[in-house]
């Protein structure tokens, strides 16, 4: 998958499960970088992204993601 | 909101949760408060959050108690300060297969052992029931158990004494026997909600690994909707009503073009069949309680030609009103709420033509709309929908369309007399006016929670708080059954009065809107008054409390003689009656003459 095109449609993701259509996002952004990215929003948002892009995290991945270039590194590669 | 009416789509409302709750606490809705204490034996919190958009939707601004991770038996069974101070107004224990501490765990269990598991398992919950119910007095809504989706010894899972899916099933069973006789608890049947979602959908056992959610995540909004449906039914936000069109949604084709002898009902082809059942099952509605009315362009002689014919089920006498003819859907149906005395709100309107549908949307946005592409769809939302909630089954409930249907005559009646007096007691009207009897106090309590228009203080009561009441000193309770010559209304009007030396203070004041215009107001307040008397009562409070609803009963204690002592800028007002030179009001009514 392209990557911007991922981008994309992850900033949309972000944007309605933070409800902040302002959220820009990076590959170095992170649960540092947005308020409301506790964890229990990051629940929320690992089930958006998996619905978004067709696809599942591994259990490692859910908690070992540092950053968006991450996330996004694993959408490129499994997602639809 | 359309996002929250089911078939709904479960991901898009978690994902844009916050947007969805920040739009309906805005939306300027008045909504009744509600606490609700969330013990769980997993994870709750994306559960409180969907269960919180429902709720909104239905009128209802919830606030949450929410025990800590698991520890559902410690706050039930040995209470907490929080949950104590919280004084929830319903309970709902969110627990598991997840959460079972006995099922079996080897191969060899005699069936005496298997007996003995499944009691201690039923005695764990059974207290904390209990312990709930003593401190809370308050209804508990409790999930059953989802089957399991491995099964390490495959069929054998589901019979033997060692299964888990047959321990699963007895223990469903066993919830089943506690639910029909304990009149506070009521079973979120999650069992019926897996299957229906696929136990491969709804298991996820990496979303327990990791969050400990007992499900997945994605059906989340199904559990929450579910439990929010039966919390609305507990505080009266059913709908009551269903109209129906005719054609091509109760019989295949159209009655004035095909002819009576070719529309397809029965069970000659597959239409006709899938009608017949459609009907069938409209019939379950009925006779619980729910009314049925035709809304449909025809003639009404094809109309009733199309409802006698020999293989429909239902039948003209099982709508308590049929308008067929050619004006506009949504006056029908605003027609329709305004001779039954209900309001377009509690109106399903269901109809195959989508341009029907369109209109009565637009301009009945209050009333909810199902547009027929198939019986077997629709059958499946209006099951789903929790519309219709069932809580309870009344003689109330299945007489209703009756009783209806008597007013109806009634109103036929009213217009041979030029005078109202007259036509009253052409009525023949008796009343049964006194205290709290135990049988009623179920239907009591159904009736605060219904009443919304004849509704002074919109105070909702459980049938726990009626009962508790009931034995107390320290109020005067009226309830009133009244019948005519047509029929037995059943109890129509129920008042709560608190005591305070020699002052009473009416906390409840609430009349069906079925007997409307009967006078049966001013029995009930001579009944009162003479009361009071007896207990050397001088004053009567009478307190209005204004809702989007209750508009009919502003001035009613103004009509009874109060004098108004304050009104506030919100509209609720303050009366007081002087019990000392009362005379009675009602003329037309015998009141307890056995």
């Amino acid at each position: 998958m392209n990557r911007s095109d991922a981008e994309k449609r992850l900033t949309a993701v972000f944007c309605d499960v933070f409800d902040d259509d302002s959220i820009k996002i990076s590959d170095s952004t992170s649960a540092a970088d947005i308020e409301d990215w506790d964890s229990l929003e990051h629940i929320n948002l690992i089930s958006a992204v998996e619905n978004e892009f067709g696809m599942r995290f591994k259990m490692k991945e859910v908690s070992g993601m540092k950053n968006v270039g991450e996330m996004l590194d694993i959408i490129c590669e499994r997602g639809k | 909101m359309k996002e929250l009416v089911f078939p709904f789509n479960g991901n898009d409302i978690m994902r844009r949760r916050k947007k969805l709750r920040k739009q309906l606490v805005s939306d300027g809705n008045i909504r009744i408060k509600k606490k609700i204490a969330v013990l769980g034996g997993s994870t709750t919190d994306h559960i409180i959050s969907a269960l919180e958009l429902f709720l909104l939707n239905n009128g209802i601004e919830p606030e949450f108690y929410q025990s800590e991770f698991n520890k559902f038996y410690e706050d039930a069974v040995f209470g907490s300060e929080k949950l104590d101070s919280f004084r929830p107004d319903v309970i709902f224990i969110h627990t598991t297969s997840r959460n079972l501490k006995y099922i079996p765990d080897r191969p060899d269990i005699s069936e005496d052992e298997l007996k003995k598991r499944l009691d201690a398992e039923l005695s764990y919950f059974r207290n904390i029931w209990s312990a709930l119910e003593k401190k809370h007095s308050c209804p508990i809504i409790q999930n059953n158990f989802e089957l399991p989706l491995f099964r390490q010894t495959g069929n054998y899972d589901g019979w033997g004494l060692s299964g888990h899916s047959s321990y699963i099933s007895r223990m469903n069973l066993l919830f089943a026997y506690e639910a029909v006789r304990n009149n506070n608890l009521f079973i979120n049947d999650i069992n019926y909600l897996s299957a229906a979602a696929g136990l491969v959908t709804w298991h996820d056992p990496e979303a327990w690994y990791m969050y400990k959610y007992a499900m997945s995540t994605a059906v989340i909004p199904d559990l929450a909707y579910s439990v929010a449906s039966i919390i609305k039914a507990l505080f009266g936000r059913n709908k009551k009503v269903i109209a129906l069109d005719l054609d091509n949604t109760l019989w295949g084709g159209v009655i004035s073009e095909d002819g009576v002898g070719d529309i397809e009902l029965g069970t000659e082809t597959a239409v006709g069949m899938s009608f017949s059942e459609f009907q069938k099952f409209l019939k379950g509605y009925k006779d619980h309680g729910v009314l049925l009315t035709v809304c449909s362009k025809n003639d009404k002689e094809n109309a009733l030609a199309g409802l006698n014919h020999p293989d429909s089920i239902l039948s003209p006498e099982d709508f308590v009103l049929i308008k067929a003819n050619w004006e506009n859907k949504d006056k029908n149906i605003s027609d329709t709420a305004n001779e039954l005395g209900l309001l377009t709100d509690s109106f399903v309107f269901i109809d195959d033509n989508p341009a029907e549908c369109a209109i009565v949307e637009e301009q009945l946005p209050e009333t909810t709309v199902l547009h027929l592409s198939s019986t077997a769809q629709t059958m499946y939302e209006l099951s789903r929908s929790g519309y219709f909630e069932v809580i309870s089954v009344s003689g109330e409930d299945i007489r209703r369309s009756e009783m209806y249907s008597a007013n109806a005559k009634r109103t036929a009646q009213q217009k041979s007399f030029t005078d109202y007096a007259d036509y009253l007691r052409s009525l023949d009207m008796k009343a049964i006016i006194g205290d709290f009897q135990p049988i009623l106090l179920s239907r009591i309590a159904q009736l605060t929670n219904k009443s919304n228009q004849f509704n002074l203080t919109t105070k909702r009561y459980s049938e726990a708080e009626i009962k508790a009441l009931s034995c107390s000193p320290g109020y005067i309770r009226l309830c009133g059954r009244l019948i005519d010559k047509f029929g037995d209304n059943g109890i129509v009007s129920v008042v709560i009065g608190r005591i305070e030396q020699d002052v009473l203070h009416i906390d409840l004041w609430l009349m069906s809107c079925r007997v409307l215009k009967r006078d049966m107001e001013f029995a009930m307040l001579d009944e009162l008054v003479r009361i009071c008397c007896e207990k050397g009562i001088r004053k009567i409070m009478g307190y209005y409390y204004r809702t989007p609803k209750n508009n009919m009963v502003a001035e009613l204690y103004g009509r009874f003689g109060f004098a108004r002592i304050s009104v506030s800028e919100n509209g609720d007002s303050v009366w007081v009656l002087d019990t000392k030179d009362y005379e009675d009001q009602n003329n037309v009514i015998k009141v307890n003459p056995d």
